[in-house]
């Protein structure tokens, strides 16, 4: 090791040609390109091993078609806007919950926060599969409720639990200060709330708010096992009709990627329009 | 001076937080109009003290009576309470997400019910009595330390209270910022308004202070008038903190 005032004025020791070859851009999408393009020609060669007939052909019909009538969207379409309301139905009731939930817990009272942990445990407990089949199977019946209604309220009280917590870290992100200076002009709690706390809130919110958004479209996936005609269950009944799993089950896996990656670029940018405005 | 009737009653109050004895047996008395200012080391119990007015912190025994009204835990009575009391913090804590007129206004529009022109005609008064009229359109952020702390004058005495209160309102800013905050508290003091306030500024003290209150561990040690407390107080701690703090 040299003493330190023969380094001075030296450059920073520059990185290897190695190092440099491996960190330029070219090489970098070469690398990228290379390992998807293995694990397409993998799966193709599988799938050909296995003797699978491919027919990609067929598969727009099921996304757009033209007749007579003129352009019209495919079943699959209609699979999607079925997920889209029932994940935005359910999303809305969710943040109902979790915010009653979190209220709740910020309450200081003792019961509030009992009835708060409770139902949180209770939830974060029971696998999402068990909560429908609870909802479809045993409440369904008591309450007369159908399949869709079973469906909505188990993704909201799912994820309820997980947006209550969000919504009480968002709260409780909002400096002490803003409480004081709230109350210090007489407002009531839900004054301050809804005028002061929570406008504030909604920036420490919204990043993982949309990670909750995203992973509840996914999860609702799962109500296609009791049949509501969602995306997955149209995909399932198309494979069943046609025999194209892989093709369907990958234009079903994009439909989706496509949907939750339109969200979180649209909601990245209304966070940098956001914080501008502050 | 001091004939008029008290505003502001505090009577044996103790505060603890867990088994820390942050008020012991505290006695105050504010008239109408008085000026108080109260000084003493950090960690003495003035700034808990002035915040059990508001019931921003609760005493735990003794009582405090507020302009007729006893300050208790009755949530719409501390309400009415507090529109009567102005606070100014040390932080300012005025509300970022609000501009500053919006800071101004959302008090008495969403508190005391006013009408949104006439909210706003007056917090345009305000801000032109804490000399900021051009800001009333930028946001808290935009505004230097100074500024922002006129705001936040500006928005208590929009709730038209009876009584302000300040908490270290000058501890936060730069130095070159600190006077113009004082030279409005001074305006204010003009004005009659009845004001307590926590601060080490002794200039501004000396200049409006009618009663001089001294705090140590939580008890009031001493208080007197200021040409007394600054030449001649009765307790030799009160002699060395003020000899501490005058020096420079």
């Amino acid at each position: 090791m040299q003493d330190a005032t023969a380094l001075k004025g030296q450059p920073l020791s520059s990185p290897s040609p190695v190092q440099r070859f491996f960190e330029s851009t070219f090489v970098s999408v070469l690398i990228y390109a290379i390992v998807i393009g293995l694990i397409c020609y993998g799966s193709y060669a599988g799938a050909q091993n296995m003797g699978y007939n491919w027919q990609w052909h067929r598969v727009p019909q099921y996304l757009y078609s033209f007749t007579d009538d003129g352009f019209q969207l495919g079943e699959i379409f209609y699979g999607l806007g079925t997920t889209i309301v029932l994940s935005l139905t359910s999303f809305l009731l969710a943040t109902l919950i979790g915010l009653i939930i979190a209220l709740l817990r910020l309450s200081g009272l003792v019961i509030g926060s009992a009835v708060a942990v409770g139902f949180l445990e209770f939830v974060r407990n029971i696998p999402l599969l068990v909560l429908l089949y609870l909802f479809y199977y045993v409440l369904g019946p008591i309450f007369k409720f159908d399949r869709y209604t079973a469906s909505v309220l188990t993704l909201a009280v799912f994820h309820s639990a997980l947006i209550s917590e969000i919504l009480r870290a968002g709260i409780n992100a909002v400096p002490k200060g803003q409480w004081e200076a709230s109350k210090s002009i007489g407002m009531s709690s839900g004054q301050s709330y809804r005028y002061i706390i929570l406008p504030q809130s909604v920036r420490f919110m919204l990043p993982p708010m949309t990670g909750e958004v995203v992973h509840l479209i996914k999860s609702s996936a799962i109500v296609s096992v009791i049949a509501v005609a969602e995306l997955t269950t149209i995909g399932r009944n198309i494979i069943s009709d046609t025999f194209m799993s892989f093709e369907i089950w990958f234009t079903v896996a994009l439909v989706y990627m496509a949907v939750t990656l339109i969200l979180s670029i649209g909601v990245s940018h209304l966070e940098k329009k956001y914080i501008v405005d502050q | 001076m001091n004939q008029q009737t008290p505003i502001i009653e505090v009577a044996n109050i103790d505060k603890f937080y867990g088994n820390f004895h942050a008020l012991k047996d505290v006695d105050l008395t504010v008239r109408q109009g008085e000026k108080v200012v109260i000084c003493g080391p950090s960690g003495s119990g003035k700034s808990t003290l002035i915040r059990c007015f508001n019931g921003l912190e609760w005493h735990n025994s003794g009582r405090i009576v507020i302009d007729e009204i006893e300050v208790h835990q009755n949530a719409k009575r501390i309400r009415e309470l507090r529109q009567e009391v102005g606070m100014v913090f040390q932080q300012f804590n005025l509300f970022p997400h609000l501009t500053v007129l919006e800071n101004l206004t959302i008090g008495p529009m969403k508190v005391r019910k006013i009408a949104q022109a006439q909210a706003e005609e007056t917090a345009r008064g305000y801000l032109d009595r804490v000399h900021i009229p051009e800001q009333a359109d930028k946001y808290p952020a935009q505004l230097s330390g100074g500024q922002q702390q006129r705001v936040a004058i500006a928005r208590s005495l929009c709730m038209e209270p009876r009584i302000m209160l300040f908490d270290e309102p000058t501890s936060a800013l730069d130095p070159e910022m600190i006077n113009e905050v004082l030279d409005v508290m001074v305006e204010l003091a003009e004005t009659g308004m009845t004001m307590v306030v926590v601060t080490h500024e002794m200039g501004f003290a000396r200049k409006v202070a009618d009663t001089m209150v001294f705090m140590e561990e939580g008890r009031i040690v001493e208080v007197s008038p200021p040409n007394k407390f600054f030449t001649d107080p009765d307790s030799d701690r009160c002699r060395l903190f003020l000899n501490q703090i005058l020096e420079h």
